[in-house]
């Protein structure tokens, strides 16, 4: 209670500071507008047709990338994870193309699609893939040796195995896979529409900049920020509540 | 990684015949599909005519021409130079913040909410930002690289003076160790598994606004090279300076393992040690 207050505290201390240095003129209030300024420019913008419409692209774009990387990197992960073989030979590739920044990719995506959503799906599938892929073969990885020769005695066909084994194990890895990708992907999401043009919040910040709209500028990028922060907040929510049966937020509830 | 060295560690005792073959096993395993892939592509882009996948005969043919007549001293090494200066500064800045707000309770529950909104804002929306404070110069740049940087360094420094056992707080109390002594050998020591996680997401985040602000203004660099090439429909160029990204970011993460095997190999005893001896 307290620790919520103190933080209500410090987003107020900062919201204030937000106002008044412009005004104090210890920086240029052309590229710093004061606070009250900004939310007049995002409660203009909030107005329009244009503003929602690029709210839902942005979303949209998020979604389907971060659904595809998910359910891409999830089926891999299970196949390879559980085939040590397949395990062992796809290592090394593995490594050499996960720390390939997606945005490498944006002038070949540019080509292929111009300035179509596709190009920014790329990206964001790309960039959020890894992060799944590599939560779930750790989480394939760590299934209990003791349940793993239980399972053996017992015969489970592999339908079985897959189900009533290895997925439980996995669920806590691939859920932890599902945020950091979910982050990821937003981010993606939004650099693709600054950098490629693709429709979205982050083109709409790209205007502004061009057209010297200060304001709305700062406004466009809090709301990419708040973006940010419900991404994160409904992930950390999304986690408890699948892994409610779990021992770790079980405990956590508990205490 | 436990079973890697527990295997290593049997060889020697085998005769060389099948060390060699074991050896070898391994790096066919290592090499095996990389070079599956690498003749794959070589193929069917040779087949293909299709103008957006050159041949990589010609890819590979054009990557030293493309390069190493000049465009590796006036392009890679500034890139390389601005994302060290960047991610320098966010490390330093991030964990002398982390450290700061983390062992004061008080501090943390009012900075954290902010901060948590500053870690959620996309990194590249703060281009446009820095671009009107500071130009398009390589200030720009480096600034950009530690705005973007400097967030999961700060956050999982502030967690890991958290989780620090309290006892060992009142150790080092007992045992009188000066300020400073206490913050390198039981503050930063203690912290440094949250340390290396942050660095490892501030590192690729850093690689990305580096690429990043070069595509948005400026007269050099790798991201700037490469949207030149693709403008001027210079594919297989392009594709060499996909090709060098995807290097830079590989050889980075090589490093940044190394460093991290270095930096925490107390941990990783330790985690072995609780889990009930070697395994």
């Amino acid at each position: 209670m307290r620790n919520a207050l103190l933080g209500l505290a410090g987003v107020a201390a900062f919201l204030l500071l937000l106002e008044t240095v412009p005004h104090t003129g210890l920086v240029d209030d052309r590229y710093l507008p004061p606070f009250s300024e900004m939310a007049r420019a995002l409660g203009d913008s909030a107005g329009t047709a244009e503003f929602w419409q690029a709210l839902g692209d942005t979303l949209r774009t998020w979604g389907t990338g971060l659904a595809l990387a998910f359910a891409a990197g999830t089926a891999a992960g299970m196949v390879i994870g559980s085939v040590p073989a397949l395990r062992d030979a796809t290592a090394s590739t593995i490594e050499f193309l996960r720390p390939i920044p997606a945005v490498a990719l944006i002038p070949l995506a540019v080509l292929l699609y111009g300035t179509g959503m596709e190009a920014t799906l790329i990206l964001v599938v790309y960039s959020a893939f890894w992060q799944v892929l590599m939560q779930v073969l750790a989480g394939v990885a760590d299934v209990d040796p003791v349940a793993r020769d239980t399972a053996r005695s017992f015969r489970f066909r592999h339908r079985t195995r897959a189900l009533r084994l290895v997925w439980p194990t996995t669920l806590p890895y691939a859920v932890t896979g599902f945020r950091l990708a979910a982050s990821v992907a937003l981010i993606l999401t939004i650099t693709g529409e600054l950098i490629i043009g693709t429709p979205g919040l982050g083109r709409l910040i790209a205007v502004a900049q061009t057209s010297g709209a200060v304001a709305p500028l700062y406004g466009l990028v809090i709301v990419t920020g708040l973006l940010g922060v419900v991404v994160n907040l409904s992930a950390r929510l999304l986690e408890r509540r699948v892994l409610r049966w779990h021992p770790s937020v079980r405990q956590e509830t508990a205490r | 990684m436990t079973s890697l060295t527990a295997r290593t560690a049997v060889t020697p005792a085998r005769s060389l015949g099948s060390r060699l073959r074991h050896h070898g096993r391994r790096l066919a395993v290592l090499l095996g599909l990389p070079a599956v892939l690498a003749a794959l592509w070589w193929i069917v882009s040779e087949r293909a005519g299709n103008f957006f996948f050159p041949p990589l005969s010609e890819i590979l043919a054009e990557f030293g021409p493309t390069w190493f007549d000049g465009r590796l001293g006036h392009d890679l090494l500034p890139s390389l130079g601005r994302l060290a200066a960047g991610y320098a500064l966010a490390l330093l800045l991030g964990v002398a913040l982390g450290v700061l707000i983390g062992t004061r309770p008080a501090l943390r529950a009012f900075a954290e909410p902010v901060l948590e909104f500053f870690r959620a804002i996309p990194p590249p929306v703060m281009v446009p930002i820095l671009m009107l404070f500071l130009g398009i110069g390589t200030t720009m740049k480096v600034v950009v690289i530690v705005s973007g940087a400097v967030w999961p360094v700060l956050l999982n420094t502030v967690e890991g003076v958290r989780g620090i056992d309290g006892l060992l707080h009142d150790t080092a109390r007992v045992y009188r160790l000066r300020p400073l002594t206490r913050l390198r050998t039981v503050v930063l020591r203690g912290a440094s598994p949250g340390i290396v996680t942050g660095a490892r997401q501030a590192l690729s985040i850093a690689i990305v606004l580096m690429v990043i602000s070069e595509m948005f203004a400026a007269n050099n660099g790798l991201g700037f090279s490469i949207v030149q090439f693709q403008r001027g429909f210079a594919l297989p160029e392009m594709w060499t300076g996909i090709i060098l990204l995807g290097l830079v970011g590989l050889l980075l993460s090589l490093i940044f393992r190394a460093v991290e095997r270095a930096v925490l190999a107390w941990y990783r005893g330790q985690r072995q040690a609780q889990r009930g001896g070697s395994r």
